[in-house]
């Protein structure tokens, strides 16, 4: 049993300073910040052209002219990363992006009507949980053929019932609170409600799950390109640049450990910044939510 | 209780039907006739309709559903187009490497992840516990089949310790065989280790701060004694759920490891399948695995009732959207917790 003391609001200040107090939050920040902006150098400038093969340059070792060595067409390394972090936050942010786009209304639906309509919506989620997700995506994209829309399609699926589930959890927790009560008083109607004063209040919920979703989309193109379902050659995207490796771990192990090399630490930077993020705005949350 | 796992029952055997429908219902809407397939392009037009008839393809839509899903229940999942011998023989080769993959990989993933967990909340805050954590971290980030990269070089290639992939078989011996499922589950234990260790950790750290932890102290037992015998028991529980859950994943798992690894398993042939457009062998692993699914959450839900006595006591009110509404809150938040963290890694799965 817990008394529920409404504090005052906090101030930017106030959140900011404690933001940059948080080691979590700070390296997520920092590592995030410098992927994107590695994908982003890589439109107008890489170290070499990836769409070239050099076959004279073809599975060297790092050395200064190829920090990260060439791969099996002399492509260097170092410049696929590059563009390949471009497919990888393009793939998982778009996923994000629909699975919040569905999913979210869905959940803020579910907790505003209750129930048959949140029975039969949390059926629903229970559906596609039911379905391993790599197992779905494989299926999905081995029938609609390979591709980056459809792993994007595949992955943004999977997304749906997540948001759906952490939008009805937190707008079941808003509903009974007092100022829900005087706008009802006040005659807005349900939509208006969910609208003007439940999405703005489980919005840093969403904003956590989205960090956390983009890190697990991002491992999850990983996985479909691996096995060939994702991205097509020439595209370059880490997944198969691991799946090119993995015949030639004897000669040219490099080609395996940069790319998922990057791989982890863009994973890593987002979940630090999730679990930063979690931790700013909601401290007795902990890990928890 | 009786209620509740009654009610459990009925949306698993619910969702276990509404999945074959989609299952079901994808395959139908897929391209490409088994018939022609079968019997290849030189085939006339006359034919490839007997062929139809005899596999029973003419039938209404809702009848070809039936048949299927009643020949599943009996385990006759009908013939593959490409093998030409029954699904159920394929899939009977395929599980003795798969699920004994997949045990010890959650074995491993036990083994590692609870010592690591005590650990962890015993010195909580602490440098050794910001370490692990962080490792765990790492752990979580990691995509398996990478991790299985370096190992095969680590290990096959550089020391040659273990082969580097393939499947000798049973019949070459016990110690043979589990030699080249030895990489593969580490691959697949580390992440999951990981996230079960974060798990632990912080369960254990919930525990601590009971007050019958309080009163062991008290009364003057050593710290060791209660963190062992008192606190892990119980922090045991959401562990032990959680553990249930993480199983159905690591089975789903295997697909991309299989494949790393050159392994025979279920995983290796639904790829093979799909690249044959062999679809009766895809509808059938996916059902399988969906069933294997469903099962493992309906025997987790069931855990909760028959692990903490103090479940019996409550009436069954369930939370929609949880398949846990009346466990405890401490069995509640772990799940929820597992479950977030393992978004986190669905991506290896």
């Amino acid at each position: 049993m817990t008394l529920r003391v409404d504090l005052p609001e906090e101030t930017l200040a106030g959140v900011l300073a404690k933001a940059f107090g948080n080691r979590s939050f700070l390296i997520g920040l920092i590592i995030t910040l410098l992927v994107v902006a590695v994908a982003l150098l890589s439109f107008v400038w890489t170290p070499y052209d990836v769409s070239r093969l050099v076959i004279a340059d073809k599975t060297q070792p790092p050395s200064w002219a190829h920090w990260f060595g060439t791969d099996h067409f002399g492509r260097d390394i170092l410049s696929m990363i590059m563009v390949g972090a471009r497919n990888s936050i393009a793939v998982a942010l778009v996923a994000v992006g629909i699975g919040m786009g569905i999913g979210v209304p869905l959940g803020a639906v579910a907790a505003a009507r209750g129930g048959i309509v949140d029975e039969a919506l949390m059926r629903l989620n229970d559906l596609v949980f039911a379905f391993p997700a790599l197992l779905s995506a494989i299926m999905i994209t081995a029938i609609f053929g390979p591709g980056a829309v459809n792993a994007i399609i595949a992955i943004g699926i999977f997304n749906i019932p997540v948001f759906a589930r952490v939008a009805r959890a937190g707008a079941l927790a808003i509903w009974p609170r007092e100022f829900i009560l005087a706008a009802r008083a006040a005659g807005k109607g349900m939509t208006q409600i969910t609208v003007e004063h439940v999405l703005p209040n489980i919005a840093t919920l969403l904003l956590v799950q989205g960090t956390i979703q983009f890190a697990l989309g991002i491992l999850a193109e990983a996985g479909l390109s691996y096995v060939g379902l994702g991205a097509q050659p020439p595209m370059p995207s880490w997944g198969r640049m691991l799946f090119d490796a993995q015949t030639r771990m004897v000669i040219a192990p490099w080609m395996a450990i940069f790319p998922g090399m990057a791989i982890v630490i863009t994973v890593l930077g987002l979940n630090l910044l999730g679990d930063g993020i979690a931790d700013i705005l909601d401290p007795k949350s902990r890990r928890r939510r | 209780m009786t209620a509740y796992l009654l009610k459990r029952i009925i949306i698993a055997a619910l969702t276990l039907v509404l999945a074959s429908i989609v299952v079901f219902a994808v395959m139908e809407i897929l391209p490409g006739d088994p018939a022609r397939l079968m019997l290849g392009l030189n085939a006339s037009a006359d034919q490839v309709e007997v062929l139809r008839n005899q596999m029973g393809l003419n039938a209404p839509l809702v009848l070809r559903y039936l048949h299927w899903a009643g020949g599943l229940l009996s385990l006759d999942f009908g013939r593959s187009y490409t093998y030409s011998v029954p699904v159920i023989d394929l899939v009977r080769e395929r599980v003795v490497v798969s699920l004994p993959l997949a045990l010890i990989a959650l074995a491993l993933s036990t083994i590692i992840a609870i010592p690591v967990g005590v650990f962890s909340a015993s010195r909580q805050g602490r440098a050794g516990d910001t370490l692990a954590m962080g490792a765990a971290q790492l752990g979580v980030a990691v995509p398996n089949f990478w991790f299985a990269l370096i190992l095969i070089y680590l290990f096959a290639v550089w020391l040659r310790l273990v082969p580097a992939g393939g499947f000798p078989g049973w019949s070459a011996g016990i110690w043979t065989a589990l030699k080249s499922l030895f990489l593969p589950a580490i691959a697949l234990a580390l992440p999951q280790a990981a996230i079960l260790g974060r798990v632990a950790r912080s369960a254990l750290i919930e525990v601590l701060n009971e007050d019958y932890i309080r009163t062991a102290r008290a009364k003057g037992l050593p710290y060791r004694t209660v963190l062992w015998r008192h606190a892990l028991r119980n922090a045991m529980i959401p562990v032990l759920t959680i553990l249930g859950l993480q199983f159905a994943f690591l089975l789903a798992g295997t697909i991309i490891i299989e494949n790393v690894f050159y392994l025979p398993g279920l995983g290796r042939l639904i790829f093979q399948a799909i690249t044959q457009r062999d679809l009766i062998v895809v509808e059938s692993i996916v059902m399988l695995l969906v069933a294997a699914v469903i099962l493992i959450n309906l025997i987790v839900d069931f855990s909760y009732a028959i692990v903490d006595p103090r479940l019996r006591a409550i009436p069954g009110k369930v939370r929609s959207g949880f398949p846990s509404g009346i466990a405890p809150k401490q069995i509640l938040r772990a799940v929820q917790r597992f479950r977030e963290t393992r978004n986190r890694s669905r991506g290896r799965q």
